[in-house]
């Protein structure tokens, strides 16, 4: 699994998807460095979320190859290459039926660990993500939109993956409680080193918690640029996005996890 | 009051046309369940057998009754045993509620739910079983309740091939022209229909997991 950190975690090869008729992806070239935080920032239906799938194999390419660890990801079981990549989406998809601790236990189980050590992965889950240990036994709709967020990205964390692939993850909570899992999603990430592909629209979220920010216009990546080089950027897609957003970005992009 | 009298009297071919009727429904039933959830299932995974699966359902269930039992007669190893066909019939009336049910069930699960499994490397199996399955069984148990409360109905026409049941008493009532032997078939009929629906019913509550 673990090899050497000149590869990148993640890398695609002239990728090209297109269903139908529509061409959804074109020409696509992007490394993502192992640790790296890669947000793929775009408007809707630019391709963003098509991006995010390729990489866990939820799609495949009409031509080209994704590189996983340095392997092409078709090379590999599929069910193996996901279980080894957490995934979260916008609404957490947690299951309904399943309490908080069996969500976040599921593929712990499935991949046969004992139940005393999902047990423990689980509580310190938990912690982990700032949630009270109380909560494992309740269902989620019994929880709140962040907590449930929460517990989503407690579960894609449960089997330790190198990689974490991220749809919209904040996108349908509060400013307030938008802004608190963006600071805690920092501060873990300072911990756990994870490479992240993180998908937004919200410029001010990719700048603060990107490494590196990809723009992608039309099925097409435009730029990939570092949040500090963002806001300068003298790129017509990334003025413009900067016009968008308006004041204050300069402060967003210094990345304070004040 | 002298229905009452009647049933008490002839209580013991009560019990055991009762329990011929129990036997003609519920096989029938499960029957029905072991075919009907898979094609639902099916069904909803491939949204191209959508429509001829469920429109051969619904051509099943416009042909009447005592037609079906009379078409199935000369069939061989079936025409043998008249409660071989009976249970033939009353399986094949059984499918559509439970097979639209199966359908409508497992595709109301929440998509993103079924993608978030997939996209966590669940197998096409596990997902089934532990996701789908679990949050479609109180919509499968409500097509089940329904096809249940059907075959008690049907069954009663089952007697008209000799295959027992309750129905013997409301066909024997109607030839004798005797009310009380009629409702000495109908009421236990009526009871079973709105016990076996409490019952699934109750089932069905206890297996919501929400």
């Amino acid at each position: 699994m673990a090899a050497d950190t000149a590869t990148p975690a993640i890398e695609f090869r002239d990728v090209s998807f297109r269903v139908e008729n529509t061409q959804v992806l074109s020409g696509f070239n992007l490394q993502v460095a192992r640790g790296q935080t890669l947000v793929l920032l775009g408007r809707s239906g630019s391709g963003k979320t098509t991006t995010l799938k390729l990489v866990n194999r939820l799609v495949a390419p009409t031509s080209g190859e994704i590189r996983v660890n340095g392997k092409p990801n078709d090379g590999v079981e599929v069910t193996r290459l996901r279980r080894g990549i957490g995934y979260v989406i916008q609404d957490s998809g947690l299951f309904p039926h399943f309490t908080v601790e069996k969500n976040i236990g599921l593929v712990p189980k499935i991949e046969g660990w004992p139940q005393d050590r999902i047990q423990a992965r689980i509580q310190e889950l938990l912690h982990l993500v700032g949630l009270p240990p109380e909560i494992s036994t309740r269902y989620p709709h019994q929880l709140s939109g962040g907590q449930r967020q929460r517990v989503g990205v407690a579960r894609a964390l449960a089997a330790d993956p190198e990689i974490l692939l991220m749809d919209e993850p904040f996108g349908a909570l509060d400013p307030l409680t938008r802004d608190e899992l963006q600071r805690e999603f920092l501060l873990l990430q300072q911990r756990l080193h994870k490479t992240v592909v993180f998908v937004t629209h919200d410029l001010r979220e990719a700048l603060r918690i990107g490494s590196r920010i990809a723009l992608m216009e039309a099925g097409k990546l435009v730029t990939v640029l570092t949040p500090q080089e963002f806001v300068k950027s003298s790129d017509p897609w990334a003025a413009a996005y900067v016009r968008a957003f308006g004041d204050g970005l300069d402060s967003a992009a210094s990345r304070g996890v004040s | 009051m002298n229905v009452v009298r009647f049933m008490v009297e002839n209580h013991a071919q009560v019990v055991d046309l009762t329990l011929e009727h129990l036997w003609l429904v519920g096989l029938s039933t499960v029957f029905a369940m072991l075919i009907g959830i898979p094609l639902g299932i099916a069904v909803a995974h491939r949204p191209r057998l959508n429509k001829p699966v469920l429109a051969s359902a619904n051509v099943i269930q416009t042909i009447p009754s005592l037609a079906l039992f009379g078409f199935l007669l000369p069939v061989p190893w079936l025409g043998e045993r008249s409660d071989r066909l009976a249970i033939l019939a009353l399986t094949l009336y059984a499918l559509l509620p439970i097979i639209r049910n199966t359908y409508t069930g497992i595709c109301g699960v929440d998509p993103a739910v079924i993608e978030a499994g997939r996209g966590m490397g669940l197998t096409e199996s596990q997902l089934l079983f532990q996701v789908e399955l679990p949050l479609a069984v109180s919509v499968i148990l409500s097509g089940v309740r329904v096809a249940v409360v059907i075959s008690v109905g049907l069954a009663t026409i089952a007697a008209a091939i000799g295959a027992g049941g309750l129905g013997e008493f409301i066909f024997r009532g109607l030839a004798m022209v005797d009310n009380r032997v009629i409702l000495a078939g109908a009421i236990p009929a009526a009871m079973l229909a709105l016990l076996a629906d409490i019952g699934v019913g109750w089932l069905e509550k206890g297996l919501r997991t929400r």
